[in-house]
């Protein structure tokens, strides 16, 4: 445990120091946060509060990129060969990634809702209980597929074009971006088969319905196995130098953690009570005429 | 050997089709200096990271403080210290925190400040490490390699790429942790380096170890000879030069002609006798006394340079 608090710290000093990473994990978040508080919901409360879930799963998403990016640096730089000639196992580097992802990561939601609170006047923000359990569920599950990333490309390179192409399709299908309810069916039915599509619907249920955790249980679910398939596969997958090779059905093993929501989607496009869902929450601006969470 | 801290048998190592270590055998006494001496792509590297645990063998065994490398990582990791033949660092971590960092990890550590105080790196203790020289970047991998007071210190071409001054300075280290008794294992192509520092060398060439003994012991194998390098105008018989009298052996290398010399001036008058009888010339000589690389020659035909 104290060689992964080691590796934390020394990881979050060294990020803070990165002005790439700073302008992506505290600038773009706040970009986010005054582009749609002030201007799409014109700085109401009620709208604010409404377009919260998706400020924070941006700020939650962007962990992905943010320390497996520096593992693959590490890696191809031959920084890791150093550390891995001190008694450090695999597991703390991986540990270490998602320990520093939630210490960045957590201060930034906290300060979002802050801002909202003082600035914009939000006076409720639902069930935080279940927001706060999405958001560390969420910096796991994002940290560590960003993790899975960094372990199955060999260049920083390859891994920024893998990360460039998943991060559009987490921002522009899930509904963090356009509200899923206005966006074309089709587009709809294949955000379904996205984790970041649950994650942001899950974050407005709690916000604008007080949905308590159980009533968001397929979501919960859904991120816990994710967040611990992601995780068990990114420790088994991972690498300190650049010619180790892969487990020959590694990107196999890459791809099977995407298994959870892939059963999810298929369950969700028949059942469809989600999209209904979404677009009444979007319509039903002030929250509380949304459906009450137990009764979906 | 009476007390042997490391022992390497028959050691193996593959990296696809090619073997890069072909069964390499020997032990360190502890407070040794054990040299690994061989041309780059020998097998040295791959030799002293199977010892380090970054690399596994494919066969063979090796012990390195009673521990097998592979079975007990971690604790072989807190008796060993190492530096990498490039260490290399995150550019915005500073010296004190990258020193601090290391010595987290261990068991058992040394006062890091005194360590930096060591190695002259104590006015640079704010320095983010992008900011060191080569030399600063090595005396700090050092001084990490210290950091948990280790039994046995790999030193992976210490001195590879820094300019004469800075290897001088990494020479002096070496030797005063010499004088503290550290076992030490290093390998180098720098035949000055095996000279100077090491107690016993290890020649190694193609995954093989083709000799080992003290420096004194290896020379001798020359026999008391003395060397004449010699450059022609036109190629001359191997053959004939090794019958000219007062020479013991003679060998083409790189396109000059290698004479060990029993006796020296009648050496040198026999070849120009036998020059002008040819119509050959001479280009150049040079007199020596036989060194490490003779010694490589006379093993291998090669020469010991990059």
């Amino acid at each position: 445990m104290k060689t992964i608090l080691t590796l934390a710290a020394m990881r979050i000093r060294i990020t803070l120091r990165n002005k790439t990473f700073l302008f992506f994990s505290l600038v773009m978040p706040m970009a986010i946060f005054f582009l749609y508080s002030g201007v799409l919901a014109k700085g109401k409360p009620e709208a604010v509060r409404y377009w919260m879930g998706p400020i924070l799963s941006f700020t939650v998403m962007g962990t992905f990129w943010g320390l497996s990016m520096q593992l693959v640096t590490w890696r191809e730089q031959g920084i890791l060969r150093r550390f891995r000639l001190a008694p450090i196992a695999g597991s703390s580097m991986i540990m270490s990634s998602i320990l520093a992802n939630y210490l960045l990561i957590l201060p930034t939601v906290v300060f979002e809702l802050l801002l909202a609170r003082f600035i914009y006047h939000v006076t409720s923000f639902g069930n935080l209980i279940s927001v706060f359990v999405l958001v560390i569920l969420g910096i796991t599950a994002f940290g560590a597929m960003g993790l899975v990333v960094a372990s199955v490309t060999n260049t920083a390179q390859e891994t920024q074009i893998i990360n460039q192409l998943l991060w559009f399709a987490l921002i522009f299908l899930s509904g963090a971006t356009v509200p899923l309810a206005v966006l074309p069916h089709m587009v709809q039915r294949i955000g379904l088969f996205l984790p970041a599509t649950y994650f942001v619907y899950g974050l407005q249920r709690a916000m604008l319905a007080d949905a308590h955790l159980y009533s968001l249980g397929t979501v919960v679910v859904s991120l816990i196995a994710w967040a611990a398939l992601a995780s068990f596969l990114s420790s088994q997958l991972f690498r300190w130098e650049p010619e180790a090779k892969l487990p020959r059905n590694a990107k196999l093993w890459a791809v099977a953690t995407i298994l959870p929501f892939v059963l999810l989607g298929i369950w969700e496009n028949h059942n469809g009570k989600l999209l209904a869902t979404a677009a009444y929450m979007m319509e039903g601006r002030p929250a509380e005429n949304a459906p009450p969470a137990d009764k979906r | 050997m009476t007390n042997p801290v490391l022992q390497v048998e028959n050691l193996v190592k593959r990296y696809g089709e090619v073997e890069a270590v072909r069964g390499v055998s020997f032990s360190v006494e502890e407070g040794e200096v054990f040299g690994l001496l061989g041309p780059n792509g020998a097998g040295k590297t791959s030799t002293i990271e199977v010892l380090e645990g970054l690399r596994v063998a494919d066969g063979g065994r090796a012990t390195v403080c009673g521990l097998d490398p592979q079975r007990n990582p971690n604790e072989l990791k807190n008796e060993i210290g190492a530096t990498l033949q490039a260490t290399s660092l995150p550019d915005k971590l500073r010296v004190s925190e990258a020193i601090r960092l290391f010595a987290g990890f261990y068991k058992r550590t040394r006062n890091t400040d005194e360590l930096l105080k060591r190695f002259g790196l104590a006015e640079k203790r704010h320095s983010f490490y992008n900011q060191l020289s080569g030399g600063q970047k090595q005396r700090l991998a050092l001084a990490m390699a210290l950091v948990n007071d280790p039994r046995v210190l790999f030193l992976d071409e210490p001195t590879a790429g820094l300019d004469p001054q800075v290897r001088r300075e990494i020479y002096t280290i070496i030797e005063e942790l010499k004088r503290e008794k550290k076992t030490i294992v290093l390998t180098t192509h720098y035949i000055e380096e095996a000279e100077k520092l090491c107690d016993r060398v290890a020649i190694i060439d193609h995954g093989k170890l083709i000799a080992s003994g003290t420096p004194r012991e290896l020379k001798q194998r020359s026999g008391d000879t003395t060397r004449l390098e010699v450059r022609l105008a036109k190629p001359a018989a191997t053959e004939a030069l090794r019958q000219l009298e007062g020479v013991a052996d003679a060998l083409e290398v790189d396109g000059a002609y290698v004479l060990h010399c029993q006796r020296t001036a009648p050496a040198i008058v026999a070849l120009v006798k036998y020059l002008e009888a040819q119509g050959n010339e001479l280009v150049s000589l040079e007199i020596a006394t036989p060194t490490l690389e003779d010694v490589f020659i006379e093993l291998t035909g090669r020469r010991l340079r990059d």
